[in-house]
């Protein structure tokens, strides 16, 4: 069942177009998180769905109902701000308890809910406290619980944890995808970080200049990115690009005389691979690619080599203990599978035939 | 050189300035209560009290004193009503927001001397503005400022008109301190405008009501040049408010020892009304 269902929204203000024709629907219980970098119309979109902005054009449906003119809690929609948006002048309580006291609640509905609510999120402690004595994740967690106590049956989320430092990120990530899942509750999330949308959600959305990129599992968008945009995007080290061009019998890196990678044409078009897909090997090794050493990363467990293949670099994912030294000519290989071939002028992925070369040889070297 | 030699030194201006001007003047007022007021070959003498007990007998402050303290209970309030009204009001978007924020200022910038005329044309009997447009409307003529009953309310709404431009500007300014978040965040729980203002506009806005409040209490009871352009405290006293009274005796009647204790009093209410606020009311108040 869909519990939010957007069809063909546009909103603009006067020339500006921030979202253009999207569609997409959220499924009951599922995290679907709109992706994008600054700009994209993820919050704006966001705040549609809310009802905090009206659209210019479509309709948003919540639980099968078309909810226009309605506005937070009267759509049942609840929501967590980037800034929180805490009322610094009550206490945590009466924070959470907002929304209920505003609607005129029983007070006694108003105290049991208030309990479950502050048991759930670990705030029993902190209720008589005002806001500026808490601290951001403290915060953060006051906010979640003011979205929570109506028990609308969705919860949106804009970018909630980019106040926060790297560790406490890390942790309320896992606690809310904890909780979104023991309630069941229908979360949308906006982020621009795409480990948040990597490791919380069920359903990214990858918005673009208004529109969507792509949309999908995130091991859909991570492992068959559909344009260049998604795959620089998608990934925790950024994917290498090597242009192609036409050799003697198929597709070779430009500007090498590197194996054949495909057979069918190259040029125009871009190589993409993920630094975890290749493989830094001695140069003696056959069937591997010649390449230089030119910078390593140290990241404790691993480390990310950058090495040159022609005039481009790649990057290369390797266990900390098997560093090469700068400077060192090795041999970078990968399994063709792991190759995303992307049109270079339109961006757009191209179905590669691996057939006439399922693995790359060393079989045109020239001097 | 000694910081605290260096630190006094670069106060040194100031202190001279404020010490001369002010808190000599204002000790040597209390000296002056406690004394007789000098006449040509009679000299000042000690007289304790003496100055005080008359006081406390004289009518005339008393009557003073409750208008003064009628006039604050009624102008505050209101001047603070409107000045958060119109605040609201042009702070929303709406066209020609610039202009109406101008026009609610434009009384702050006139010179009370000024205003005081254009009221005194509003308020004159039979052909004053009121008068006409009352006489419109089949209404008796009303001397608005000859009157005992009217005269008193006629300055309050001179007071409220002036003071409530100049009060708007720091609401105005509060009310944009307000994240718009707060605002989203009630919309999102469906509150209503009466709700929003009373649980999250109102409170925001507490810090600035404080500090309007107590400044147009302490303006209240310093009002002095719109008694004199407009009533010269009549009719029968009925206008008379404290620092009018203190400058009559002081510079009519030429008491200044009966002056001294009258500032003397208005002093104390006036520093008591101070420290209330930085003592009492900064506790109870939310400062973000």
């Amino acid at each position: 069942m869909h519990s939010v269902d957007v069809r063909s929204i546009t909103k603009s203000w006067g020339v500006t177009t921030a979202v253009a024709d999207v569609s997409f629907a959220v499924r009951q219980g599922h995290l679907t998180v709109l992706l994008g970098p600054s700009g994209c119309g993820k919050s704006t979109m966001l705040r549609m769905i809310a009802g905090l902005e009206e659209p210019t054009s479509g309709t948003i449906e919540i639980g099968g109902r078309d909810v226009a003119g309605l506005t937070g809690a009267a759509r049942g929609v609840a929501m967590v701000f980037q800034s929180y948006a805490l009322f610094p002048h009550l206490t945590v309580s009466d924070n959470i308890a907002f929304g209920l006291s505003v609607r005129g609640a029983p007070k006694a509905e108003i105290a049991t809910r208030l309990a479950k609510v502050a048991s759930l999120l670990g705030l029993e402690a902190l209720l008589a406290r005002k806001p500026s004595q808490l601290s951001g994740g403290q915060q953060q967690r006051v906010a979640l619980g003011r979205a929570l106590i109506a028990e609308a049956p969705v919860c949106l989320l804009d970018e909630p944890l980019s106040n926060l430092d790297a560790q406490l990120r890390q942790d309320l990530r896992r606690e809310i995808r904890a909780l979104q899942q023991r309630l069941g509750i229908t979360m949308i999330y906006v982020t621009h970080d795409q480990t948040e949308a990597m490791s919380m959600a069920d359903d990214v959305i990858l918005m673009r200049a208004g529109r969507i990129e792509q949309q999908g599992a995130p091991a859909e968008l991570y492992d068959r990115p559909a344009t260049l945009f998604t795959a620089r995007f998608i990934g925790g080290a950024p994917m290498s690009f090597l242009d192609l061009d036409d050799g003697a019998s198929g597709a070779v890196i430009a500007g090498t005389t590197s194996p054949i990678l495909f057979a069918g044409p190259g040029k125009g078009r871009v190589l993409g691979l993920r630094p975890e897909d290749v493989t830094v090997d001695s140069a003696a090794a056959p069937g591997t690619f010649h390449a230089v050493v030119t910078a390593v990363e140290y990241l404790g467990g691993e480390a990310l080599v950058t090495c040159r293949i022609g005039e481009r670099p790649i990057l290369a994912r390797v266990r900390g203990k098997d560093v090469p030294a700068v400077g060192a000519a090795v041999g970078v290989h990968w399994q063709p599978s792991a190759a995303h071939i992307f049109e270079a002028s339109s961006g757009k992925r191209v179905a590669t035939e691996f057939g006439s070369a399922t693995r790359p040889k060393l079989h045109t070297v020239s001097h | 050189m000694n910081i605290h030699i260096q630190g006094w030194l670069l106060a040194l201006p100031a202190v001279v300035l404020l010490a001369t001007f002010t808190h000599i003047p204002a000790i040597k007022t209390v000296i002056d209560s406690f004394f007789s007021t000098p006449h040509g070959t009679r000299p000042a003498r000690f007289i304790g009290l003496t100055q005080y007990h008359s006081l406390v007998a004289d009518p005339i402050f008393w009557r003073a004193f409750t208008n003064n303290l009628l006039y604050a209970l009624i102008t505050v309030p209101l001047a603070i009503a409107f000045a958060l009204a119109m605040a609201l009001w042009v702070n929303g978007k709406i066209s020609g927001r610039a202009g109406l924020r101008l026009a609610f200022f434009t009384p702050t910038i006139l010179p009370m001397v000024a205003a005081a005329n254009i009221w005194l044309f509003f308020y004159t009997q039979d052909y004053g503005l009121l008068n006409q447009i009352g006489r419109a409307f089949g209404f008796a003529s009303v001397n608005w400022l000859g009157d005992p009953t009217t005269a008193l309310p006629s300055l309050m709404a001179v007071t409220i008109w002036k003071e409530a431009g100049f009060f708007m500007i720091f609401y105005l300014a509060a009310l944009q301190q307000v994240p718009p978040d707060l605002y989203e965040a009630a919309r999102m729980e469906n509150a209503g405008r009466w709700q929003v203002f009373r649980r999250i506009t109102w409170p925001m806005v507490m810090p600035t009501t404080l500090f309007v409040g107590i400044n147009a209490l302490i303006n209240a009871f310093r009002v002095v040049d719109q008694v004199i352009a407009m009533t010269g405290g009549g009719p029968d006293n009925a206008t008379t408010l404290l620092l009018f009274y203190i400058y009559q005796v002081a510079f009519t009647f030429w008491d200044l020892g009966y002056a001294a204790a009258l500032s003397t009093v208005l002093l104390t209410g006036l520093a008591a009304v101070a420290l209330a606020q930085f003592f009492l009311l900064d506790r109870k108040v939310h400062y973000r």
